[in-house]
């Protein structure tokens, strides 16, 4: 049986020739994505800024201007009507009545009777009410979730590797993080609570790939002790070639899946995991490796200077004899 | 390392065996499961975003806590004082910025009201603390300054009881399996599932129920009251129903009898107008207590008062003996049922407020079920198909080790009773596109030993050797990342983030052990070719 290989065998791509001009796109998409963010922002969902959305399933597309007459005439204000799914699904955002407790409370059931009214046969899939006290909480901790899982992986790596691993690895992440915000502002995706669990599945699985690229450069650093440093990275970066493409491959089928076929209430979530597996494959190979080189790492970073053979110098000796560079 | 001695085998297989048992009962209909023996009961939760139901979050309000608090400290500071010989009497009581402050008119008389006061206050939390200071500031007033941590146990107490209220609420209500747990130190968390109406769940939720009867007084003088002003010893309350027109009324503030003295209240009609309302039945002394109110005071009107608002304010026609009475108050039947369950189950220490609220139609749920089943069946499959196209009999081990991490995954979430979320199945669909990811690492590397011409069963060693590494690395990255979600996340996330750390250690299991012991046992038949 032939089987498939995605990758050619023995692939000789010199990945770092492009590092600069890469870098230079990089950073460009980088600068990008804050100017959206700062200029479009993001639609952040009532998780964020307090609210109340209702998801509601019409027998037939509704009349959209009708319905948000109908919504403005309670004046809540802020209100906002998207359709999701098919055209007779519709979400409905409105803000919540701030100080009055009674009737922020009974703002859903208005908004319910508000549209009830016109349309008798509207069925409400789901009601989010969030204060601005809770709104503001989830905020500050989802902010504090990502930034510290960002930190705490590079923490990790650079206690496995070495501190231009850590740093290398923190700016992939920063890198696929920035961008993933920046696909949020251009489409206006809606952007809760969700999606920071998206951001940190990126952070945790974009790392994978930059982890394995590490390990090899790690190995063929401690293999190959006279090599210069770029050649060094290019043949790292084939030797595993096969794999990121695979397992990209692999979570990108899944996702896709999810995306096609999946829930409609977790579109912005598998899309924003889609996009970030995506980003994070590249990152790692763009992002990721340069920083090794501006960072002068070498054949010396693994030599302690101390006494005391490093972890796995057995392998190294027994390896330098059996194989061929 | 391709070496295992039989009892690793077994370990192997066991471990496998007992995870795919305890997930079976998971993908039985409920019916089934509930025949099965009680060991194997145990199935995956399904989260509110799946199965429909309301979770809402109740927050109290702590500066109401010491408000109440204060006034509490007054009455006791009055009773106090005039209780045992010699009286002390005091004036100037006021109650500003969360202080209470008192003169003592009988200067030689401070020293005795200090240690009154002193034996009123009580031990607070761990230090030793009191939960009141008392100090005398121009020798002749005494502050009463409540400490921090006086103030929380006041806070703490009043949340248990709150708590305890709202289970009553809702267990009064009929809903089935709520889950009630409180949240940092003024919170509580409500779980109902499959709740159509939320609404009125809120609504009662968020009733205090605090149930008192004053006499109206008669004597205030309309253009006054008009001015929100009432007379000495009067109070002027809201009364929107007022038939009269006026939308509020005097009441004297002395409170004939209060809520606290229910034994039991219920919707009923009132007899001659058959309107709804609610009966009553006050305690023993409670019932003594009203009828002698009542006797007293025949002809005059009475007010019902429910957190602070005049429901109704008949006339006492005649002394009321038996301890019952009906409150009337424009009722429907729902509000009036709502009320009594209320009344029935206590007032709230403290006014709760709704601050988050998330419910979920069964319908959206099951259909978030149905295409999640969909979505990961074809994710499934796909992932499959890919592995056999490109590593051939390496692939279906990989592939055997998928399907048996898909029903360890499954089990174990079932043993630990744990929730499944909407979000938890995007990181089951995500699982199974990444579990392979190790047999993938593990099988490029066998092709490159391979490409360097070193033996089957060499390469194979090597080859795993040397992607353990790698993918043990990679795999702590992603438990970061999930733990730190687990801790900050909330509900939904929470699932996601279970469901990728459940994943992300079965998937090691069994991509690294589970598919070596299959290559171990493949080997023992000494291949010749290796196909990979």
């Amino acid at each position: 049986m032939r089987l498939l290989k995605l990758v050619p065998e023995n692939t000789n791509l010199q990945f770092l020739k492009w590092r600069n001009i890469a870098m230079a796109i990089s950073f460009l998409m980088i600068a990008g994505s804050i100017a959206l963010v700062a200029t479009r922002g993001l639609n952040l969902g009532v998780d964020f800024v307090g609210g109340q959305m209702v998801r509601v399933t019409f027998t037939e597309a509704p009349n959209l201007d009708d319905l948000r007459k109908r919504v403005d005439a309670l004046g809540l204000g802020g209100s906002t009507i998207q359709q999701f799914g098919g055209p007779n699904e519709v979400t409905i955002r409105t803000s919540l009545p701030v100080g009055d407790e009674g009737a922020s409370n009974r703002a859903a059931t208005e908004l319910k009777r508000a549209v009830s009214a016109g349309y008798p046969d509207a069925k409400f899939g789901s009601v989010d009410a969030v204060s601005g006290k809770v709104s503001g909480e989830l905020f500050r901790t989802g902010t504090y979730a990502m930034v510290l899982a960002m930190i705490a992986i590079s923490i990790y790596i650079w206690f496995r590797f070495e501190w231009q691993f850590g740093l290398g690895a923190l700016f992939a992440l920063f890198h696929d993080v920035s961008l993933t915000f920046g696909f949020f502002a251009l489409t206006q995706l809606e952007f809760d609570l969700n999606i920071v669990a998206a951001v940190l599945t990126i952070i945790g699985y974009s790392l994978n790939d930059t982890i394995v690229v590490f390990d090899r450069i790690r190995e063929n650093l401690r293999k190959y002790r006279k090599m210069e440093i770029i050649p060094i990275l290019d043949l790292s970066l084939n030797e595993t070639l096969a794999r990121t493409m695979m397992t990209s491959l692999t979570m990108m089928i899944a996702l896709l899946a999810l995306l096609l076929w999946g829930p409609e209430v977790i579109f912005g979530f598998t899309a924003a995991m889609l996009l970030g597996i995506f980003i994070g494959t590249y990152s790692s190979v763009y992002m990721a490796a340069p920083i090794l080189v501006w960072t002068k790492i070498g054949p010396h970073s693994f030599v302690p200077k101390d006494v005391g053979p490093v972890a796995g110098a057995e392998r190294l000796s027994r390896r330098e004899t059996t194989s061929e560079p | 390392m391709l070496d295992f001695p039989r009892w690793k085998i077994w370990l192997v297989a066991l471990t496998v065996i007992v995870g795919v048992l305890f997930s079976v009962p998971s993908f039985l209909p409920e019916r089934v499961v509930a025949q099965l023996p009680a060991a194997f009961q145990a199935r995956i939760n399904l989260g509110l975003d799946l199965s429909g139901g309301s979770h809402i979050l109740l927050e109290a309000d702590t500066s109401d806590v010491a408000k109440l608090r204060l006034e509490t400290m007054e009455d006791t500071v009055r009773t106090e004082m005039r209780r045992n010989e010699p009286r002390i009497s005091i004036g100037d009581i006021s109650r500003r910025d969360g202080k209470l402050s008192f003169m003592v008119r009988d200067r030689s008389q401070v020293d005795a009201a200090v240690e009154r006061i002193r034996a009123l206050t009580q031990g607070a939390g761990m230090t030793g603390e009191r939960d009141w200071n008392v100090e005398v500031v121009d020798s002749s007033t005494i502050v009463l300054t409540p400490t921090s941590s006086g103030l929380d146990a006041a806070v703490e107490s009043a949340m248990e009881v709150a708590t305890e209220v709202i289970r009553k609420r809702i267990d009064e209500m009929g809903t089935r399996e709520p889950t009630i747990i409180r949240q940092g130190a003024n919170r509580i968390v409500v779980q109902v599932p499959g709740l159509q109406n939320p609404e009125a769940l809120k609504s009662l939720l968020g009733k205090t129920a605090k149930l008192e009867f004053k006499l109206v007084d008669a004597s205030a003088d309309p253009a006054e009251l008009a001015q929100g002003r009432a007379p000495v010893g009067s109070q002027v309350l809201p009364y929107p129903t007022n038939p009269s027109g006026v939308p509020y009324i005097a009441v004297k503030r002395q409170v004939m009898i209060s809520g606290d003295q229910l034994i039991d209240a219920q919707q009923g009609f009132d007899q001659q107008n058959n309107e709804p309302v609610v009966n009553i039945r006050f305690d023993g002394a409670g019932g003594r207590k009203f009828a002698r109110v009542t006797t007293e005071n025949v002809n005059r009107p009475f007010a019902i008062i429910l957190d602070g608002t005049v429901l109704s304010a008949p006339n006492i026609n005649e002394p009321i003996l038996g301890g019952s009475a009906q409150i009337s108050g424009s009722f429907t039947v729902a509000s009036a049922n709502e009320l009594s369950i209320a009344l029935r189950s206590g007032k709230l220490p403290v006014a709760l407020t709704v601050v988050e609220e998330r419910t979920v139609g069964p319908d959206l749920g099951a259909d978030s079920i149905r295409k999640g089943v969909l979505a990961g069946g074809i994710a499934t499959t796909a992932v499959l198909i890919f592995m056999i196209v490109t590593y051939g009999r390496f692939g279906v081990y990989a592939n055997i080790a998928l399907v048996v991490n898909i029903f360890l995954i499954v089990g174990i979430m079932a043993i630990f009773n744990a929730t499944l979320t909407l979000p938890g199945i995007a990181g089951f669909v995500l699982t199974v596109g990444a579990a392979v990811d190790a047999n993938v690492l593990i099988n490029e590397r066998i092709r490159e030993e391979q490409r360097r011409g070193r033996g089957i069963i060499q390469t194979i060693e090597v080859g795993y050797k040397e992607a353990s590494r790698a993918i043990f690395d990679a795999n702590i990255t992603n438990v970061i990342a999930a733990a730190l979600m687990f801790y900050f996340g909330s509900g939904p996330i929470r699932g996601f983030a279970v469901v990728l750390t459940i994943g992300i250690v079965t998937s090691v299991f069994t991509a690294v052990t589970v598919s070596r012991l299959l290559v171990s046992s493949w080997l023992r038949r000494r291949p010749t070719t290796l196909t990979i």
